[in-house]
């Protein structure tokens, strides 16, 4: 397995880490497996440890998998993309957040877990519900309200699920508490896996994430806390909201890690190493240093409490598909034309997605009333508009 | 919640007062449809053996709140069950719940089955949001992705002398949520039927207890000691059979209804109480049976006035066929529209009781 290579490799190269502050090239070596494989190294600005010791400052990967970390970035860019212009043409409607320029965090996360594990997140989920294995059609259908959307379209941007990722929820802060839950159910089960739940700077300052905090850490629950810190909560800076904005050290009796959630494979090798560390003694907390370059959602134009000039700034130094793009070719994993051809490919197939949503239908009005009560438990009848309007359910009682 | 009323617990001397006001005479058990076997059981027993027999059950069902496990329940409901299946499955958690309900609907949402305990309803306002927009709804959200089979559970409504934060009535606030199961029991054979049902059903349920019920005793129905003996949830039970006028509740004022229809009895007016069990959904059907036969509804709660269960059954009432049946209005007895008040005599006067029931049927039916 991928994952297996890349700790061995973490191993054999845990020599290597501390060579210098400037990035390395490195060499591609034949495995034994004969598959191609690639080293990268972090700078020693990439992780910053809190009552911990940081990941290996190297990590090594084959280079299918290092080619489908650029792949899946751009794929999700491309997604964020057509839900901003569908937005705008008013396909899309109520709520829309978008994680442009935050797509780093989704895809490292799901290069260093496994199916097994679970992921939970607030509302800015499209990349997520991809990298959990929803289709782009499925994600798109279901911005739009339509039938074959992930959740029938009954939910909406906020409310996407796929195979062990719990949504897309809409309470800032209440994700936290249902991510500690899901990894109780995980050691109950005696599963073996851990959960990401995932929150926001905002949501940081949440008291039911100071009491999942505390839960988790009085029963050694398997929960990997992720903050995705880019600066601001909707229209406030983080430092305008919260007394402490080290949010990796807000977990005080648990460990943390700072990342730099703008590059895709510190997010993967603190993932890894949090995964790791979750599984065998209990709770972490992460903190994604990431960056939006849209608003808070489709209805903030996201300048009036930023500059131009910083969106900007980041655009150009800290973009994680180009500066992932930089490596791929300096350590020769991949060329120019192949990148190229990769864009062309994402662009393609979003484009194509996006066609086939737009022609799926909304649902049928009798879908209004499934799934209040599981299918098969329902009571007897409930309610519509006026008291004629009476929908009942076939059960066997 | 308040850590006075924990302190509360630990003085024999005051739960033995409040044993002794909770085990007052009730109406006899003869108009129980079910037949009697001669032993009896508490409330607090039923609800017990309940949580006992679906643990044994499914290994997937487990039990958390606030002293639960180690101090056997606030109230003793859950006791024995730590020394019968451990801390894995009997969980004490910490004073924080929108905490640990949170953490409860994430434990359902990945394939256990959890019961989560709030020492009253009360303490429950500070994890609704939890209860209802992650659990009652996700289901729908999901397009049917996600499943929520958790039971919330506890003492609901006035207890005696708690005073204004710890005696609320919660039955219409859960009531209206679609994506919920709202019960609860009054009797043994209430408590024991409808938790089993809930802690079988896949999805989120409500079940109100009663604390000042807990120490009743009631006779063994022989259906009750079967280990799938469930009380279906939509199904009023008919407590008492009659002709004059249906007095329709829930909970504690079952008991204080039948009193009171004994009371009418004696000057020879014939009222049918029907205990409602099940909040959500509601058995409508039942209550325009009655009424074709009564032509007058009373509904009873502890709850406050205005926007409440008995709100609601009249408006269900007047749009449906028992509308044409009515002698008179559906009259609504409720609890007074006042925060509770400490005074003993002060929170009589906020809630109703067997006499105020008594008097106002009467009121209904014209009769002096």
């Amino acid at each position: 397995m991928l994952r297996s290579a890349a700790f061995s490799a973490l191993r054999q190269t845990k020599a290597m880490s501390g060579k210098g502050p400037l990035f390395q090239a490195a060499r591609a070596m034949a495995s034994a497996a004969g598959e191609e494989t690639v080293t990268f190294d972090f700078c020693d600005k990439t992780f910053e440890g809190y009552n911990i010791e940081t990941p290996s400052r190297s990590v090594t990967m084959t280079q299918a998998e290092a080619i489908k970390l650029y792949r899946d970035m751009q794929t999700v860019r491309r997604l964020e993309m057509a839900a901003d212009s569908s937005y705008k043409h008013k396909l899309i409607r109520g709520f829309c957040h978008l994680c442009t320029g935050q797509e780093a965090v989704p895809i490292g996360i799901e290069a260093a877990i496994t199916k097994e594990d679970a992921i939970i997140t607030a509302y800015r989920c499209h990349g997520f519900t991809y990298m959990r294995g929803a289709s782009p059609v499925g994600i798109l259908a279901e911005l739009m309200g339509r039938k074959e959307g992930v959740s029938k379209g009954k939910g909406g941007s906020m409310h996407m699920y796929a195979p062990n990722f719990y949504g897309g929820n809409g309470i800032v802060g209440a994700q936290v508490p249902l991510g500690a839950g899901i990894a109780f159910a995980q050691k109950y089960k005696g599963e073996k896996t851990c959960t990401l739940a995932l929150y926001g700077d905002g949501a940081a300052n949440q008291g039911q994430v100071f009491e999942s905090y505390n839960m988790a850490k009085l029963w050694d629950l398997p929960v990997i806390f992720t903050c995705e810190n880019n600066k601001y909560g909707m229209g406030t800076a983080a430092g305008r909201a919260a007394a402490n904005t080290d949010y990796y050290t807000r977990g005080q009796y648990i460990p943390g890690i700072r990342v730099n959630g703008m590059d895709v494979l510190a997010v993967r090798q603190a993932v890894a190493f949090a995964r790791a560390y979750a599984i065998e003694n209990g709770p972490m907390v992460l903190e994604m240093k990431t960056y939006r370059y849209g608003g808070h959602s489709m209805s903030d134009p996201g300048t009036t409490y930023r500059t131009r000039e910083e969106i900007q700034h980041m655009r150009s130094t800290s973009d994680p598909i180009t500066g992932y793009k930089h490596r791929l070719l300096e350590t020769g994993v991949a060329t120019e034309e192949d990148l190229k051809a990769i864009d062309k490919q994402a662009k393609k197939e979003i484009d194509e997605a996006l066609a086939q949503a737009k022609a799926i239908p909304e649902p049928d009005g009798t879908e209004l009333w499934d799934h209040i009560y599981v299918k098969g438990s329902e009571v007897p009848y409930l309610r519509g508009r006026v008291p004629e309007d009476v929908h009942y359910y076939n059960t066997a009682a | 919640m308040s850590a006075a009323l924990k302190s509360l617990f630990k003085q024999p001397l005051l739960a033995a007062r409040l044993a002794a006001r909770t085990s007052r005479a009730l109406p006899s058990a003869v108009r129980h449809n079910s037949s009697i076997v001669g032993d009896t059981i508490t409330v607090r027993e039923a609800l017990n053996q309940a949580m006992d027999e679906e643990m044994e059950r499914d290994e997937s069902v487990w039990v958390l709140g606030e002293e639960v496990a180690q101090y056997n329940g606030a109230y003793k409901v859950t006791k024995g069950l730590l020394d019968k299946y451990g801390p894995r499955r009997v969980v004490d958690t910490p004073i924080t719940e929108m905490g640990f309900a949170g953490i409860a609907v994430g434990a359902a949402f990945h394939g256990t089955r959890p019961i989560c305990e709030f020492m009253t309803f009360n303490f429950a306002m500070q994890a609704i949001d939890q209860i209802i927009n992650s659990g009652a709804k996700t289901h729908y959200m999901s397009g049917g992705f996600a499943q929520c089979p958790i039971v919330f559970r506890g003492p609901n409504g006035a207890a005696a002398g708690v005073a204004a934060q710890h005696s609320q009535d919660y039955a219409s606030w859960y009531g209206q949520i679609p994506g919920l199961k709202v019960v609860s029991p009054y009797d043994a054979e209430d408590a024991k039927g409808l938790m089993k049902a809930a802690i079988r059903d896949p999805n989120p349920v409500i079940v109100l207890e009663n604390e000042l019920m807990y120490g009743v005793s009631f006779p063994a129905t022989a259906g009750m000691s079967s280990k799938d003996f469930v009380v279906p949830f939509g199904k009023a039970k008919i407590a008492r059979e009659g002709t004059d006028i249906t007095i329709a509740t829930y909970s504690r004022p079952v008991g204080f209804a039948l009193e009171a229809a004994e009371l009418l009895a004696k000057e020879g007016i014939s009222a049918e109480v029907i205990n409602l069990r099940s909040i959500r959904p509601l058995d409508l059907p039942a209550l325009i049976k009655s009424i074709k036969k009564t032509n007058h509804l009373m509904t009873v709660e502890q709850g406050f006035p205005q926007f409440g269960v008995g709100s609601e059954i009249s408006a269900q009432i007047m749009e449906s066929e028992a509308f044409d049946y009515l002698d008179a209005p559906v009259c609504r007895v409720t609890g007074a529209d006042v925060p509770m008040p400490y005074a003993q005599n002060l929170e009589a006067l906020a809630l109703p009781d067997t006499e105020v029931i008594y008097k106002q049927a009467k009121r209904v039916l014209n009769i002096e």
